[in-house]
């Protein structure tokens, strides 16, 4: 037997990998087929992602001339405003609160749906999980425009109220930071469920059963049992509705007021509005950045690597 | 007549089969040919068809379906040439776009003026336009011509419609009356707070803070007075909105009784039998746009549409659609009893009886207060 199939063997044996001879030539996980798979995305990666940020990041040394047009003669003015003036850090602040209570709500309304698809025993499961895609399927602008029609002055709930007469004059219920966050909730949810969802899917629910055979009520099984056991996928949905929250853009500029704007619309402003690309393009890379490091100090701390474990190899 | 490429490879084929040429040749030049179609570049083929269609761009609506039901689709019957449309709420949001995009990707805006004629100028955006293949200008405003031609003697942009800024109310809650008597005071009544809009545009707030504060909008002594009116009514508005779709939304629905407005789009709203009024209060923004030509666009083309656009039959036929005047001087064509009748329509041509932005005065202080309006709205 050649040296290279013995090795091979040796591997198999010790459980290490889990090689399948193909052909004469490739084997599956061979390091040259799975780069080989990669390239494209890692190419596409590199040409749409990581090239224009570096680019984005670029162009925050460049200076300022008026409207829509700039020169590549470098400075640091653009940063130094934005660690200066107290205005950008505000809006920073503010978005990162606003992303934080929009999560945590997903977190808890989402949650229990989550839970009763796993666990009902409804034949047809799979439409209610048609059911939370299905929103996917309208334009995201028209599911907010909605917005204005369900809670507009003379929207849905304050027509029904006054003609209860419950209430004398309408309700103002739009363009707030309440109408933004429900916004949010309207438009992140679905997420959080999915997430949760296939969360609970992996859990052995025979886990379950053992727990109530030693003596746990459901309350104490679902605590002790399903809650731990599908955490990493609640955390994987709250990061992902925080970081979805605090950069959007559409919901509070459809359902805020000015005052209720995030970070995303003060780039907007700043790009289409001022035409001031250098300062855009550093708010945009604050933005990122700040973002980043919280999903990067997020998933070392609260176990996401068990959601990327399959991955590790 | 033209060849096509297909054409010219039968023609190279017959001649071949005819002995006119040899294999090696025939070979040789079919060889050419397939490479410069396999190296031709995007842009190419885009140039090449650029004969075939023109890419316009303007403000969605009702004003942009007047121009395409009055203008585009006669033209394109007559020319053959396509005429693409796009849209846009906000126009530095186009200029945005341009800016990242190849010459001639976008060719003729529905654009704001003046005061956005020095921005596409400023960034080197701008065409030449030979006047001679327009000559349907001799009848356009020259008092609307002349602020263009002071920035670039060459002109980039033709003068299409006007229109003003006023005050559009809910005549449910606001007698015309009351409306007349308070004009752009309407803006700051606390009566109102609450149901207040206004235009998320820096030119309009500031304008009707100077008209508020007494000023000269067109030379501002005490901004800070201007920014704590701005502020004022920003304390009462429900909402700043930001395209002429939003403005109906908003005014139809009653989510606001009073705010500053586009004349032709409140026009349209009564043509709707919404209980609409509007008035032009004195020193009201008065406003021009115009069909401007980017670089890399296909000239003749263009200013072919152009031409077309200013025939007076299209050109009021337009007007009438989108409920702005044309550019037409009605010393010189006979315009209609409906177009006497719109919003701010000047029956003189002199344009004297209008307010217009000082193109030159708004430039120079654009950048800065735009950015101030931006943090204002804001809440700052």
């Amino acid at each position: 037997m050649k040296q290279s199939s013995l090795r091979e063997h040796k591997r198999l044996e010790e459980g290490a990998y889990i090689r399948v001879r193909m052909n004469n030539r490739w084997t599956l996980y061979d390091p040259r087929l799975a780069w080989m798979l990669v390239a494209p995305v890692l190419l596409l990666l590199i040409f749409f992602l990581v090239l224009p940020i570096a680019v984005m990041a670029a162009y925050t040394f460049f200076t300022f001339v008026t409207a829509g047009v700039e020169t590549s003669a470098l400075t640091t003015a653009n940063w130094q405003e934005f660690f200066t003036d107290s205005y950008y850090s505000g809006f920073l602040l503010k978005t990162l609160r606003v992303g934080a209570i929009t999560a945590l709500l997903c977190g808890v309304l989402g949650y229990f749906p989550a839970y009763f698809i796993w666990a009902t025993s409804f034949k047809h499961k799979w439409l209610l999980l048609l059911l939370l895609i299905v929103p996917f399927w309208i334009s995201f602008t028209i599911r907010t425009f909605s917005w204005i029609n369900i809670l507009g002055e003379q929207g849905v709930i304050n027509v029904a109220l006054l003609k209860m007469g419950i209430i004398n004059e309408p309700l103002q219920m739009l363009y707030n930071e309440g109408a933004v966050i429900l916004g949010l909730l309207h438009f992140l949810l679905p997420y959080m469920i999915l997430n949760v969802y296939v969360s609970l899917e992996g859990i052995d629910r025979t886990l379950i059963a053992a727990a109530r055979s030693m003596g746990c009520t459901s309350a104490q099984a679902f605590r002790e049992v399903t809650l731990p056991l599908s955490l990493p996928g609640l955390a994987a949905g709250l990061l992902l509705c925080f970081v979805l929250a605090a950069g959007s853009y559409v919901t509070p500029q459809l359902l805020g007021s000015g005052r209720d704007a995030l970070f995303g619309n003060l780039i907007y402003d700043t790009i289409m509005g001022e035409l001031n690309w250098p300062m855009g393009a550093t708010l945009s890379i604050v933005l990122f950045v700040v973002l980043g490091f919280f999903a990067a100090i997020y998933t070392r701390y609260m176990g996401m690597s068990q959601i990327v474990k399959g991955l590790a190899g | 007549m033209k060849l096509t490429t297909t054409k010219r490879l039968e023609r190279l084929h017959d001649r071949y089969a005819n002995g006119d040429l040899s294999r090696r040749t025939f070979l040789t030049l079919t060889a050419a040919a397939a490479a410069s179609a396999g190296l031709s570049m995007p842009w190419m083929g885009r140039a090449l068809a650029a004969v075939e269609e023109v890419r316009f761009d303007g403000w969605g609506g009702t004003v942009q379906d007047a121009i395409d039901k009055f203008a585009f689709q006669p033209y394109t019957a007559k020319t053959k040439i396509k005429v693409v449309q796009g849209t846009f709420g906000d126009e530095d949001e186009i200029i945005t776009k341009i800016k990242t995009a190849k010459p001639g990707d976008y060719q003729v805006i529905h654009s704001s003026g003046v005061n956005y004629y020095i921005k596409y100028v400023n960034g080197g955006l701008t065409s030449e336009i030979n006047e001679a293949n327009i000559p349907n200008m001799v009848n356009v405003l020259q008092p609307m011509i002349e602020p263009f031609r002071k920035l670039t003697p060459k002109l980039s942009a033709v003068p299409y419609d006007y229109g003003t800024t006023g005050i559009a109310y809910n005549t449910k809650v606001i007698s015309p009356e009351e409306a007349k008597e308070k004009g752009a005071a309407l803006l700051l009544d606390k009566k109102y707070a609450g149901k207040v809009g206004g235009y998320s545009d820096m030119t309009t707030r500031v304008w009707y803070a100077a008209l508020a504060t007494g000023q000269d909008p067109n030379n501002l002594k005490d901004m800070d007075t201007i920014w704590a009116k701005v502020r004022e009514t920003r304390d009462l508005a429900k909402k700043f909105w930001s395209s002429g779709a939003e403005l109906m939304d908003l005014l139809s629905k009653g989510e606001i009784v009073v705010t500053d407005a586009w004349s032709g789009r409140v026009a349209a709203l009564q043509d709707q039998g919404h209980p609409i009024g509007y008035l032009d209060p004195a020193g009201s923004y008065a406003w021009m746009e115009d069909m401007l030509i980017l670089k890399g666009s296909p000239m003749a083309e263009c200013e072919e549409l152009i031409n077309f656009m200013l025939d007076p039959a299209t050109s009021i036929a337009v007007a009438e659609g989108q409920s702005y005047p044309p550019s037409l001087d009605p010393t010189k064509v006979k315009l209609t009893d409906k177009i006497a009748k719109l919003p701010a329509f000047d029956p003189t041509g002199t344009m004297k009886a209008l307010t217009f932005a000082d193109p030159t005065y708004w430039a120079t202080n654009e950048d800065a207060w735009t950015k101030q309006w931006n943090r204002i709205s804001k809440g700052a």
